[in-house]
């Protein structure tokens, strides 16, 4: 994957963005200073995984639990794309 | 019709400062009554079923208003992501406390410079050191911090010790915006308006520093429009993604728009979602059949949207021409002009000659008219 993320990290949400539901759109939403994002109900469960504990590995393994089709790529590149953006950010691995 | 994602709400025009950039009317001395917590309540109650989701909190000053507590609580229970943009100097702790315990997740401060005299100088008051204090509250309770700093001619060659500065602070963001020319800033342009050489180094500055705190303070750096190729795309396009509620409840397309002169459009009289939707002001500008050539037939049309309507009116006079500040513009020579004029000044920049924003007119929520009181609230602020 070029640019990416190593996937030993550990991404979290930045400080001050949180998850939500919106009701009147019937989407999830991810809020932070800088804006919102509509997601869609898997890049949610993603996002939802991203606690700073597990490792972009671990968090595709998780989510195999309980999707069909998971690629290892396309989370990688979900989240490096939340991670350039600024919405997510990696601890010291 | 897409829905608003975003509301800037604007509780009062008053402010402790009196910066000459300032986006606020001109007319702030004439009086008008502000609306109340429980109007502000059902309004934001209103924009969350119109489908905002963000909702910052401005002016003027938002903590010159004694029920704003009250404000963010209710904009909480209905899950809006609550933005408090304020000058700080009046951010006690205690304030500070009330308002976290309301449920508000972000604070965004404004400083004028690094240099305290400098910042005190630009504010028109004493503020800095009251800042630094608020800035450091901020952080102390937990609140992700923003620092403004409204970029001009006179502090943008401190922008590499303003950055310092924000470091210092352990800011998660720091928006560097160059003044834009609207309300009192279009007034003090040509007082304003920085170099082409004070720009390039600023750029040169925000790079190095981006690349030095990658992953720990973000950098959000804007450039004068004058100085721009193309238009920005003006608060994501006209009625499309945001919209600003002003003191006395007038809903506008962005903050500025009410000088237009369009059909007023006031939550006092209509539901937000007709204003958004059927208004004639919301109407005017929304999408691209309104636009002019080469907007109607230049590929970028959904990009930028034609750019800034109001920038278009102040210098053509038709707020429905191309924003001046495309090169692709029949009206770019006006920017042109501007930004020669700006650049053949020879030697050291003039000293600061600029006309501060004036106090407001303010009448807080259902009090009544009175001359008298008009005048004392308007020496206050």
């Amino acid at each position: 994957m070029s640019g990416g993320v190593p996937s030993e990290n550990r991404p979290q949400l930045r400080r001050g963005a949180r998850l939500g539901w919106d009701h009147v759109r019937e989407r999830h939403v991810l809020l932070a200073p800088e804006g919102v994002l509509l997601l869609n109900g898997t890049g949610a469960a993603i996002v939802g995984l991203c606690d700073g504990k597990q490792t972009i590995t671990e968090i595709v393994e998780r989510l195999r639990g309980t999707y069909t089709h998971v690629r290892i790529d396309e989370v990688e590149g979900f989240l490096t794309q939340l991670i350039a953006r600024g919405w997510l950010e990696v601890g010291d691995e | 019709m897409s829905r608003p994602l975003g509301m800037l709400a604007e509780l009062t025009y008053a402010c402790p400062l009196h910066c000459p950039y300032c986006s606020n009317p001109l007319n702030l001395a004439d009086s008008w009554e502000e609306l109340g917590t429980a109007d502000w309540q059902r309004v934001l109650g209103e924009a969350r079923a119109l489908g905002v989701l963000q909702l910052h909190l401005s002016g003027g000053e938002p903590l010159q208003r004694r029920d704003l507590v009250d404000i963010v609580i209710r904009a909480h229970e209905l899950g809006l992501y609550t933005n408090l943009i304020t000058s700080a100097i009046d951010l006690s702790p205690q304030r500070a406390r009330q308002l976290k315990g309301a449920g508000l997740d972000h604070v965004q401060i404004s400083l004028q410079a690094d240099d305290p005299a400098l910042a005190d100088r630009i504010a028109g008051a004493r503020a800095h050191g009251r800042k630094i204090a608020a800035a450091r509250l901020v952080k102390e309770l937990g609140w992700p911090l923003t620092l403004n700093v409204v970029l001009h001619r006179h502090n943008i060659d401190r922008i590499d010790l303003i950055l310092d500065l924000a470091e210092r602070l352990e800011a998660d963001r720091v928006e560097l915006a160059n003044t834009q020319y609207y309300g009192w800033a279009w007034r003090n342009r040509d007082a304003l308006l920085p170099t082409r050489a004070q720009l390039d180094r600023a750029e040169e500055v925000v790079r190095r520093t981006r690349q030095r705190l990658r992953g720990k303070m973000e950098i959000i750096y804007v450039i004068p429009d004058y100085y721009s190729h193309y238009p920005k795309p003006c608060m994501g396009g006209w009625g499309r993604q945001q919209l600003t509620v002003t003191p006395n409840g007038d809903v506008l397309p962005c903050p500025v728009a009410h000088l237009l002169g369009l059909p007023r459009a006031n939550v006092r009289e209509h539901s937000l979602a007709w204003i958004w939707e059927d208004s004639p002001i919301f109407r005017r500008f929304r999408g691209t059949t309104w636009m002019p050539e080469p907007c109607r037939s230049c590929p970028r049309r959904e990009i930028d949207f034609g750019g800034c309507r109001c920038q278009a009116f102040l210098l053509t006079g038709d707020a429905g021409r191309t924003d001046p500040v495309c090169h692709l513009s029949p009206d770019h020579w006006r920017v042109t002009r501007v930004i020669e004029a700006t650049n053949r000044q020879p030697g050291p920049i003039a000293p600061v000659d600029l006309v501060p924003r004036v106090g407001t007119g303010r009448r807080p929520p259902g009090r009544p008219v009175h001359p008298a009181e008009h005048e004392s609230a308007g020496s206050r602020t």
